[in-house]
């Protein structure tokens, strides 16, 4: 039923409330009464309101927001850890609502499977039988079973310690041997709840690393929540903001930094290092000046209709360097005054279009003009120019917002 | 005369009224238990069969191979020579002074009242668990059984089954039973919410969460409570000889009555030599499968 296209999550108008008596306060709810208030009235908690998603099959999803923002809330309802009180939740098309017990058993044994801050592992069972746990749920054969968490112990790189119970291993070693656990099932949903929250900022890079260096290879659908905004950045192919159980915004990282779309957002947002984050292809200003003759007259010509003083020259859609007016007029000087354009180019920097700002930003701040941004094939695809890159790092969100907007691919 | 003696005498129901209150309820015990004290105690056939065989057993085998086994099961259980050192020497201390045979009834009701109350008790502790309804109910049950005074039950079971050793185990029973619910319901509870809910969340049902994560993790606060339930059981076992339990409670009672200081202290300490015994290796048992918990990095 499911094609392509289809979401592996849909989430549609979904609504949480703790309490008692959870279906009898929703009419307040849908009026619009805030948690506080909520919370002071009826003594119900909203967990989350009207949450709509739609996450892709092969994407790292990020889920952000504050303590008690309701993230935990959320991806507990992927899994039926929780039910909704409002809403549906569609897992390849599949409302997970109508699933019976059984049907929910085998769904989370197969489909989707998840990883815990605080690791969740058995205390009393060994590494090996604690990765294995899974396939045992599921009644796989022990030996297949082990044999597999063998494979996913090394991949994780905690080979020879399958012996070792949980307690003696470090942190960063427990999350891995959670990761190894919750891939042992191959399923087709990761879900990690604050999955490197736990860790030392050092063990937890490695670790970003590592999940970066494994969904490469493994292209799961991977639902990540995070109240860290760099790692948010670091992993995400797209970032969903909760706030107070709602949905502030969702959308690409750069989308998020270079428009936020409420004060929470941008306050989250703030203290970034763009220069750090932001690649250079997000902030650059398309193709111009760009030379369509080989003739240094036609050049010249083209160069004054522009009233700039300087033109990128390609030779067979590749780019060959820069030219300024003042060089080819004096090459039109000279008695031999017609070699072919892209010889009299002056090789000047290039800037590639995954680069990060920072690693451009010399470049860019020494160079007289834009410097133009150039394909792996060599194809011109723009230019970034000082003033755009201080524009980006000055940190004035109203300002960029506005001009920055219309580029972001 | 009415008008001011009620401040000073209690108004208390007439005397003939509570006599016939009372006689009302005891006549309709009495006879409840006549119609139907016959079916429940071929009830509890099976329990008087294993009770009596496993006496005989005890008291059958010669006293060196009983010994041995109890100091060899010692040692399975601690790995520790020292303790099996001890449990040989009371035992020997117990045999020399002339309690053995009263020594292997007590041991026996012991063993079987143990084994009863924990095949109860953990099926109990663990509904209490899982419904806050069911613990609703249980625990002033369990208060009840735990204050009232063991003297006060006694006299319905004794009524319903007549003396001897089926009413004594089972007053053994409701004495110690309380201890092995309580601390499966409290360990069953207190098990970490996220490692269950990553059972869960891999797809295991209710038994596999049950076996895999909640009695594993429960298992010290069990062991505690079983261990409680041992002492417990130890100590009734002289006001049980009072409805015709034999072992080492019958010459303590005799001794009250007689005044025989000696005979009470040796017996005396002889269930406290027992209980040592039970409790050290109970325990020593508990820490050495609970191994994996002594953690290395702290948590
Ligand atoms: N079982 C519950 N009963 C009542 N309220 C709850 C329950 N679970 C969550 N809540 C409420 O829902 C809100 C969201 O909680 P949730 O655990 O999802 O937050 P979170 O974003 O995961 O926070 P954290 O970053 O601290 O993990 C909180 O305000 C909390 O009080
Ligand atoms: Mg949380």
């Amino acid at each position: 039923m499911a094609t392509d296209q289809d979401p592996q999550i849909r989430v549609e108008n979904l609504y949480k409330v703790f309490g008692t008596d959870p279906h009898s306060v929703m009419p307040l709810v849908h009026e619009g009464l805030g948690k506080d208030d909520l919370l002071a009235r009826t003594g119900h908690a909203l967990g989350l309101k009207d949450i709509n998603l739609d996450i892709q099959k092969g994407e790292i999803f990020v889920i952000m927001g504050l303590s008690g923002s309701g993230k935990s809330t959320l991806i507990r309802h992927f899994n039926r850890l929780i039910d909704p009180t409002e809403g549906a939740i569609f897992i390849d098309g599949v409302d997970v609502m109508s699933l019976t017990q059984k049907e929910l058993e085998d769904f989370r044994r197969h489909k989707m499977s998840m990883v815990f801050q605080r690791f969740g592992l058995l205390p009393h069972r060994t590494v090996l039988e604690n990765v294995a746990f899974g396939l045992a749920v599921q009644n796989a054969p022990k030996t297949e079973r082990n044999a597999k968490a063998r494979e996913w112990l090394a991949t994780v790189g905690l080979e020879g310690y399958e012996d070792q119970y949980p307690s003696q291993l470090s942190g960063g070693q427990q999350q891995r041997v959670g990761l190894a656990r919750a891939l042992c099932t191959d399923p087709e949903i990761l879900l990690m709840d604050e999955a490197f929250s736990a860790l030392d900022p050092l063990i937890r890079s490695g670790m970003q690393d590592q999940l970066i260096e494994l969904q490469d290879k493994l292209h799961k659908t991977i639902v990540f929540i995070t109240h860290d905004l760099d790692e948010a950045l670091r992993l995400g192919d797209r970032i969903a903001i909760l706030k107070d159980g709602a949905l502030s915004q969702v959308g690409k990282p750069e989308e998020i930094l270079l428009n936020p779309a409420d004060d929470y957002v941008e306050a989250f947002v703030r203290d970034v290092n763009r220069a750090r984050v932001l690649s250079v292809d997000v902030v650059m200003q398309p193709p111009q000046c760009r030379l369509t003759t080989a003739n240094i007259d036609d050049a010249l010509k083209q160069m004054r209709g522009w009233k700039e003083d300087y033109a990128y020259v390609f030779h067979d859609d590749e780019y060959q360097g820069v030219v300024t007016q003042d060089a080819l007029e004096e090459v039109c000087e000279k008695p031999d005054r017609n070699p072919p354009l892209h010889e009299v180019a002056k090789e000047g920097p290039v800037l590639q279009p995954d680069m990060a700002l920072q690693d451009a930003l010399p470049a860019t701040l020494e160079c007289e003009y834009p410097v133009p941004v150039v394909g792996e094939d060599g194809e011109y695809q723009g230019t970034l120019s000082k003033e755009d890159m201080v524009e980006v790092l000055a940190n004035s969100n109203e300002e960029t917002s506005d001009k920055e907007a219309p580029k972001v691919a | 005369m009415a008008d001011a003696s009620w401040l000073t005498k209690f108004p208390a129901m007439e005397r003939a009224d509570l006599v016939a209150l009372r006689k009302a309820m005891d006549g309709g015990y009495r006879e409840f238990s006549r119609t139907y004290g016959d079916a429940i105690e071929s009830f509890f056939d099976p329990l008087l069969m294993f009770l009596v065989w496993f006496e005989k057993l005890l008291l059958g085998a010669p006293w060196v191979v009983v010994l041995a086994v109890l100091v060899g099961l010692t040692y399975a259980a601690s790995r520790s020579w020292k303790l099996s050192g001890l449990v040989l020497g009371a035992f020997l201390l117990i045999g020399y002074f002339g309690m053995w045979a009263d020594t292997m009834r007590t041991l026996s009701i012991i063993t079987v009242a143990t084994l009863l109350s924990i095949a109860l008790g953990i099926p109990i502790g663990i509904a209490m668990a899982r419904s806050d309804r069911v613990q609703a109910m249980v625990t002033p049950v369990l208060d009840i059984m735990q204050t009232m005074p063991a003297f006060v039950y006694l006299i319905p079971v004794v009524m319903l089954l007549g003396i001897g050793k089926v009413p004594g185990i089972i007053a053994v029973v409701i004495y110690a039973i309380p201890p092995v619910i309580r601390l499966t319901n409290l360990g069953i509870r207190l098990v970490d919410r996220e490692v269950l809910e990553a059972a869960t969340a891999f797809g295991a049902n209710k038994a596999q969460r049950l076996w895999n994560v909640q009695l594993p993790l429960a298992m010290p606060n069990i062991m505690a409570g079983i261990n409680q339930t041992i002492m417990m059981a130890l100590a009734m076992v002289v006001i049980a000889s009072m409805i015709g339990v034999k072992g080492l409670g019958q010459p303590v009672l005799k001794s009250i009555t007689n005044q025989y200081f000696t005979l009470g202290l040796l017996n005396g300490l002889a269930i406290v030599a027992i209980a040592i015994m039970f409790d050290r290796v109970s325990q020593a048992y508990a820490k050495r499968s609970q191994k994996h918990l002594e953690s290395v990095h702290g948590d």
